[in-house]
């Protein structure tokens, strides 16, 4: 072979197998994934030998110990409960800070936003919950001692993972701002409308299915959180029966599967129930950064 | 390359060598205390000795004892029959020792005008029945229940003793561990928690209740004596369980729990020794 066919056989082995390794990386995640379903799933299955889907989903009462009663409906809804109240106080806080650091603040306040609210994701789970606790939990039933009776719930855990998924939302809430072309801008303001007009009526509008693909993230990160809903809501499976619940202590899917799975023995109803809550987790989860990604999908069209 | 391989080599090499060397001690969190303080002695006094103490819960212990994770478990209750049949699933035999004495003590808030409550009280409390203090001689202000999770020894052990077996109320907040209870009952007034007597004696704003066996009996405090007379109503012993007998150093270990020198200690820590 002359020297030049060679070296374009070698050059050729080495692509092949560059291709295949960074293939298999890819496809690694998806494996990942789809292996950690059957895991669950396969430790949640035996829980139907015992108790139906129905039961679990609706029943009212979480009583695992001793007397394996499994019903989930007070965790699903406590989960539930602290994420929708994390963003109804993240959202509107979050997109609008996205507004002021994209299209409002001076590029020297822009210059320090952003990598602080990059700080702000950087902070662990425990560390929140600990302030949490500490100063946010006494200070709410001092100062709301006509709802609360103690400082451990649900809205002390909303507000708390409410600045968790803060960073998320913003980030993503200012890309879609990001991509509102600059035509749409120029054109408003030729119309004669102000600043303000322009950003609400017309770039927000336009950026709206990135703004809901970052309130869904949000959800995500919300839902999924364990520490700080343990450490902050006080993890008492009540039926929320209206929204003054959120004033009182609730339990999370999380947190009962955190604070739970250490004295589970193996393969006993309560271990299944517990990987239940987490094929239920894993559902709601992944329902949701579904629909988040379509919605990112229409952004970058 | 080559240096970092040899380096994760040797760590290995380390972590298993400390598993294998050492005593692992895990369960009760009431009892958390208490094992680490017999732990730091038993290590002072017998250098190259490697002892780690962790909580969780009696639940959690055991259930670390049936996997063959731990040595010892501590366990402020004791073993269900769920629990030795799982045992015998796996070829493990329980025996408990009786290593000391605990009074489950009952505290509020020390702006809490009530100072002691029936048997027949707390259980109303606790399943619910009770709300408001009022209903028991307080002030007008809602009960907040303070239990710990269903993993502690603890939790099974009210449930059994003072509740009857009945169902904690479900608005009652689990809390992680007995410490956590405490730090809830300083902070609110309007708070009940249970726990081991050791973390509730001589905490600021903490005042532990004294407790009737019966409406009209006289109520009695937790001291050392009442409990080991068992004139408190609450009081229960605090056990190891080893995977059979304990032999080798655990033996060593044990044994210096129950010597002078240990429940000496123990009672330093705030529990109750098996003898005066």
């Amino acid at each position: 072979m002359s020297d030049m066919k060679k070296k374009f056989k070698f050059r050729n082995i080495v692509e092949y197998i560059i291709e295949k390794l960074i293939f298999f990386s890819g496809i690694a995640t998806i494996l990942f994934v789809i292996f950690i379903l059957a895991f669950i799933t396969y430790d949640a299955f035996p829980i139907f030998k015992t108790n139906t889907l129905q039961s679990m989903v609706f029943g009212k009462d979480w009583y695992p110990v001793p007397d394996d009663v499994f019903g989930m409906l007070p965790l699903i809804l406590g989960s539930l409960l602290v994420t929708a109240g994390s963003i109804i106080i993240g959202v509107p806080v979050g997109v609008a800070a996205a507004i002021y650091i994209g299209e409002v603040a001076p590029p020297k306040l822009r210059e320090i936003l952003k990598p602080t609210v990059e700080v702000l994701a950087a902070i662990p789970s425990v560390v929140i919950g600990f302030i949490g606790l500490l100063l946010l939990a006494p200070y709410l039933m001092n100062h709301l001692d006509k709802y609360m009776v103690t400082g451990q719930a649900a809205i002390t855990g909303a507000i708390m993972l409410a600045f968790m998924s803060m960073p998320t939302i913003i980030s993503i809430s200012e890309d879609a701002l990001n991509a509102v072309p600059g035509e749409y801008k120029a054109a408003a303001y030729a119309l004669g409308a102000t600043k303000w007009q322009t950003i609400i009526r017309v770039i927000v509008p336009a950026a709206k299915s990135g703004i809901l693909a970052a309130v869904m993230l949000g959800i995500g990160r919300s839902i999924g959180e364990t520490m700080t809903v343990m450490m902050v809501t006080g993890n008492a499976a009540v039926v929320p029966e209206n929204w003054k619940a959120i004033f009182m202590p609730i339990r999370t899917m999380t947190a009962t599967i955190a604070a739970e799975m250490g004295e589970t023995a193996r393969e006993t109803p309560h271990f299944h129930a517990l990987f239940m809550i987490g094929v239920l987790l894993f559902t709601i989860t992944f329902i949701i950064n579904f629909i988040a990604d379509l919605a990112l999908r229409r952004v970058k069209k | 390359m080559k240096k970092q391989f040899t380096i994760a080599v040797i760590s290995l090499l380390i972590a298993a060598g400390s598993v294998i060397a050492g005593i692992v001690v895990k369960g009760s969190d009431t009892m958390a205390m208490l094992g680490q303080g017999w732990a730091e002695a038993y290590t002072q006094s017998h250098p190259g000795a490697d002892i780690s103490v962790q909580g969780g819960g009696s639940g959690t212990g055991i259930a670390a004892l049936i996997a063959g994770s731990c040595d010892i478990c501590q366990a402020s209750r004791a073993i269900k029959e769920k629990e030795i049949d799982k045992c015998r699933e796996r070829n493990i035999y329980p025996v408990a020792t009786t290593v000391a004495m605990d009074g489950v003590a009952f505290a509020v808030n020390s702006a809490n005008p009530i100072k002691s409550l029936t048997m027949e009280q707390l259980k109303g409390i606790y399943t619910g029945q009770i709300t408001n203090w009022n209903q028991v001689g307080g002030n007008d202000m809602k009960i907040v229940v303070l239990s710990r999770e269903n993993s502690s020894g603890t939790y099974a052990y009210v449930q059994e003793f003072v509740l009857g077996n009945a169902r904690y109320a479900s608005t009652a907040l689990m809390m992680p561990t007995t410490k956590a209870i405490q730090a809830e009952v300083a902070n609110n007034a309007r708070a009940i928690g249970y726990g081991g007597e050791a973390y509730f004696k001589n905490k600021a704003s903490v005042k532990v209740l004294t407790i009737a066996a019966k409406a009209g009996a006289t109520p009695v405090y937790p001291t050392d004596d009442n409990v080991r007379s068992k004139k408190y109503p609450i009081s229960r012993p605090l056990f190891f369980y080893t995977n059979g007998k304990p032999a080798g150093q655990v033996k060593n270990f044990v044994n210096f729990c129950l010597s002078e020198e240990g429940q000496t200690i123990a009672e330093k820590l705030g529990y109750v020794a098996l003898k005066k």
